[in-house]
């Protein structure tokens, strides 16, 4: 693990999203009401929609484009839709969002 | 020789210290305690009564001098200690030393105190000990004002106090709900709730700004604008450990004076026990932790082995009226579920938080009755998999192999309350059922049972499966979404009747389903809530679909496109140059002629769309709204200005009804058309309101369509003046506004509520006043262009990506 700081909890709004690049595409970083940070990639596997712009209810979070819904925990795609978006770990220390370098990197290598 | 023990702070945790080596061994040290406050130790956690007026100081003394005296413990209260010498091993108080063998740190902890300006004002006060206290109570003259900045446990806890003295008392709290260190956004909403039925008011998401006053306090105002008027104001936002002695005597210190599992500090002869430690990174601010070290340490200092390990603490506010619960970790996280149960009638919610087979956190607000049977699963790490299904109803509920929650229903005795809000009892719903009363509608029809809030209509359906048998049939009104079993009508009702001004409010006093709603009710909800209550409810940006919350429309491609409001359809060579400026700056891919009659900039980038729009801006033009449920366009063709045939000015009663109506929101889009005469140019009788001007004046027409339905308006009234078209079309648009269910179109909506009804509407030159009124005081809060507040180069940051990992990535 190479936790890395990308930035304070209080830049993302409660129930959104903001977006890292990395060299291989965007990661989401979305905010919970509850505080909680998940990473994923900000593309949806149905058309390629930028899901940090989706609505954010519980620990998921609905597609823009076409309202596909994902658990932001497992990255699973919910209901009768089929298909998964990668997730990346994230944790919030003292008011920082950190995301795991090592994993993004070899996503980056992979 | 007995050895020489000094204790520096007298409160629960030395107390206790002291207690235990008593206990043990009365015999083992010669005690010596210091305490800064001129008093020993007496129950903290019991200041909150003593500041309502409920108890007195005399009440929560916890040692008094006799008992001092009797155990022989030397006290030197009012002494401030300056200073620690490790290398004489004393303690300086007053310029004379006092030796220890070893030496306890109970510093406790000093409150936070915010770096504004006037914070040093008399009539400012924290809330920590009895000296505060009596501060507070001394300024708390019946009718005097108080603010209270902070709402935590405490900040609450004095508001409560200070209300009951009769003050007029203001919460101000920084984050989005009470206590949300302790509470979910729904137990927070219903404790405020509770609050402000007592008279207290509650500011969230409120950053105090400034302390005003000339000599002393008079006022606080806040970032947002908001000034209250303040006798006294209470700072309690938070406690950092009191650890200055340690500091200086070079002791390992983090946030807290390091400690270890025996709470020894960095010096071996040195303890520290409470507030004003740090244990694992840990500190530590309820009492049951607290009492845990001090039996560590007492225990230690006899010789006896034990180390410190924190377990789960459970809160509960000392309030009268408040019943809040709340114990371990509810925060959402990977691999966790939630059980939530809410009773709007009884204002009970409770929400239990699972990680696999195991409860690991419970809010409960309304009922706490059950909160030390929860806490006790939590702190056990019980299976609790085998009673999943009927948890949440308690320990009265376990036992038996009750898994069928319909077995539940079965089981409740005739007398058991069903309906809350018409005091229906289960006895008196089977009784009806034996009467022939075999749907839901004639249940309601006959006892009134879920004819209210509607809440207990699963239970009502329940009652009928259960003693119907398979001969029951669930009636099937679509609800509003898989969250709620109302449907958008019923919502609609239910907020206005309930006077709901939250989201949390609405999911809580409907009993939503799920936690946060989902992608379909909630911009449904938010639209709602702002329709109803423009001047009371905050629009909810993270509820709205992706184009209303950015203020653009997303493309499949994830770019957005750009759409200035070009009123009436009227552009000038400015604004024409402006947007061909703005075009080739932001390499705008296409720039298209809409059928609104205005220009489309397509496939611009997220982050540019500040800048473009303060550019935009900067030519004198607003958004257009082009990606709303709201009043997009107005078309027009060129009346009588040009036009040989035109009988009106169509332009120019275009661009009024367009600067009349702009920026308002509403269920669906609404497209407006204005012809100036029968010939119809502008299409205007397929608009959801068209406008064609006659020689004698200008015919209103509704509730047309040109999009998966083609349908030609009809016909709502003919008016004479311009002035009366302006009327009538806001007040149907509000109309519609405060009656439609979301996403229904106009023509939709007319359907449904039949055109007459409508028509008596604004016939009605009172109602369609006040539908007018209304609207415009709507208006008043909605009429702004978004972008000069997004454009604005501090909030441009927010618009681009948080962070650039692309060149580490690559490394």
């Amino acid at each position: 693990m190479n936790w890395l700081d990308i930035g304070a909890l209080e830049d993302i709004p409660r129930q959104g999203a903001r977006v890292v690049k990395t060299a291989q595409g965007c990661v989401a970083v979305f905010r919970t009401a509850a505080d909680e940070v998940f990473a994923v990639d900000d593309r949806c596997p149905h058309k390629g929609g930028p899901l940090s712009e989706g609505i954010v209810h519980g620990n998921a979070v609905t597609c823009p484009l076409h309202t596909w819904v994902f658990s932001l925990k497992t990255g699973l795609a919910q209901g009768a839709d089929d298909g998964a978006i990668a997730t990346y770990p994230a944790r919030v220390e003292a008011g920082r969002v950190l995301l795991d370098a090592s994993r993004l990197a070899r996503r980056a290598a992979a | 020789m007995t050895e020489k023990l000094v204790i520096i702070g007298a409160g629960m945790a030395s107390g206790r210290v002291i207690e235990h080596l008593i206990e043990a061994d009365p015999a083992a040290y010669d005690i010596t305690l210091f305490n800064a406050e001129a008093r020993g130790n007496y129950n903290r956690i019991m200041l909150s009564p003593v500041l309502s007026g409920e108890k007195i100081y005399a009440d929560i003394v916890t040692h008094d001098a006799d008992w001092y005296a009797a155990n022989g413990v030397t006290t030197r209260f009012g002494a401030h200690v300056t200073k620690i010498d490790r290398g004489r091993k004393v303690v300086v108080s007053g310029g004379v030393d006092t030796p220890y063998d070893r030496l306890i740190i109970a510093t406790g902890s000093a409150p936070f105190i915010i770096p504004v300006s006037g914070k040093d004002l008399p009539g400012v006060v924290t809330y920590r000990d009895l000296d505060d206290t009596n501060k507070m109570i001394a300024a708390a003259k019946p009718g005097a004002k108080a603010v209270v900045i902070g709402g935590g446990l405490l900040g609450l806890e004095a508001a409560a106090g200070l209300q009951l003295r009769g003050m007029d008392v203001t919460v101000i709290h920084i984050m989005g709900h009470l206590m949300e260190r302790q509470l979910d956004p729904a137990a927070g909403y219903l404790l405020q709730r509770t609050l402000e039925a007592r008279g207290i008011r509650v500011h969230c998401k409120g950053a105090t700004k400034a302390i005003l006053g000339d000599g002393r306090v008079e006022a606080v105002a806040l970032e947002d604008g908001t000034i209250y008027g303040a006798d006294l104001v209470v700072m309690a936002v938070g406690i950092r450990p009191e650890v200055r002695l340690a500091n200086d005597a070079h002791l390992e210190v983090g946030r807290g004076i390091t400690v270890g599992d025996q709470m020894q500090t960095s010096d071996p002869s040195i303890y520290a026990v409470g507030e004003c430690i740090e244990h694992n990174k840990q500190l530590f601010g309820l009492v049951a932790p607290l009492y845990d070290q001090a039996k560590v340490l007492a225990k230690g200092l006899i010789g006896e082995d034990s180390a410190f390990r924190p377990v789960q603490t459970a809160t509960k506010l000392k309030v009268t009226g408040c019943d809040l619960f709340s114990a371990g970790d509810f925060a959402d996280a990977p691999g966790r579920e939630d059980i939530v149960f809410r009773d709007p009638g009884r204002g009970i919610y409770k929400r239990l938080v699972l990680e696999g087979d195991k409860l690991v956190g419970a809010v409960m607000y309304g009922d706490t009755a059950d909160g030390n049977w929860f806490f006790g699963l939590i702190k056990d790490a019980t299976n609790v998999t085998p009673m999943r299904d009927t948890l949440i109803f308690g320990p009265a509920f376990q036992g038996g192999a009750q898994a069928d929650p319909m077995a539940a229903v079965a089981a409740l005795p005739p007398s058991a309350e069903i309906c809350g809000c018409n005091g229906v009892c289960k006895g008196r719903i089977v009784e009806a059922i034996g009467g022939g009363a075999v749907t839901l509608d004639l249940v309601k029809a006959q006892t009134k049972a879920s004819g209210s809030c509607g809440s207990c209509t699963g239970l009502v359906e329940q009652v009928l499966a259960v003693t119907l048998g398979d001969s029951f049939q669930r009636a099937t009104s679509q609800p509003m979404c898989k969250c709620t079993d109302h449907t958008h009508e019923d919502v609609r009702r239910f907020i206005k009747a309930g006077a709901m001004k939250s989201i949390p409010a609405v999911m809580q006093e409907l009993a939503w389903k799920t936690v946060g709603g989902c992608a379909s009710c909630r911009p449904a909800l938010n639209y709602y809530l702002l329709a109803d209550w423009p001047l009371g409810y905050t629009d909810d940006r993270q509820s709205r679909f992706v184009n209303e919350r950015n203020h653009a429309n997303i493309q499949k491609d994830g770019t957005y496109s750009v759409v200035p409001r070009m009123w009436g359809g009227v552009t000038t060579p400015a604004e024409l140059r402006a947007i061909a400026d703005a075009a080739d700056k932001y390499a705008v891919p296409m720039v298209k002629v809409t059928g609104g009659q205005r220009i489309d900039l397509l496939g611009v980038r997220k982050q540019d769309l500040p800048a473009i729009w303060a550019d935009l801006n900067a030519a004198g033009m607003v958004s257009g709204h082009a990606y709303s449920k709201g009043l997009r366009t107005v078309k027009t063709c060129v009346g009588t200005e040009f036009c040989r045939f035109g009988t009106q000015d169509s332009t120019g009663l275009g661009i009024k009804l367009e600067k009349l109506l702009w920026g308002s929101w509403a269920p669906a889009k609404v497209k407006l058309g204005v012809s100036g005469c029968p010939r119809n140019c502008a299409e205007a009788t397929c608009k959801d309101v068209g406008i064609v001007c006659v020689d004698s004046g200008y015919e209103i027409s509704v509730a047309g369509a040109a999009g998966m339905d083609v349908k030609e308006t009809e016909l709502l009234c003919k008016v004479a003046s311009e002035a009366e078209v302006m009327e009538v079309v806001a007040a149907f648009i509000q109309l519609y506004r405060e009656n439609a269910r979301y996403l229904h179109r106009i023509y939709k909506w007319v359907a449904k509520v039949g055109l007459d009804w409508c028509q008596e509407q604004v016939a009605d030159p009172v109602v369609r006043r006040a539908l007018y009124d209304r609207f415009m005081v709507s208006q008043s809060v909605y009429q702004t262009d978004p972008w000069a507040e997004h454009a604005r180069p501090s909030a441009r940051a927010s618009w681009g990506v948080m962070a650039d990992l692309a060149l580490e990535a690559a490394e």
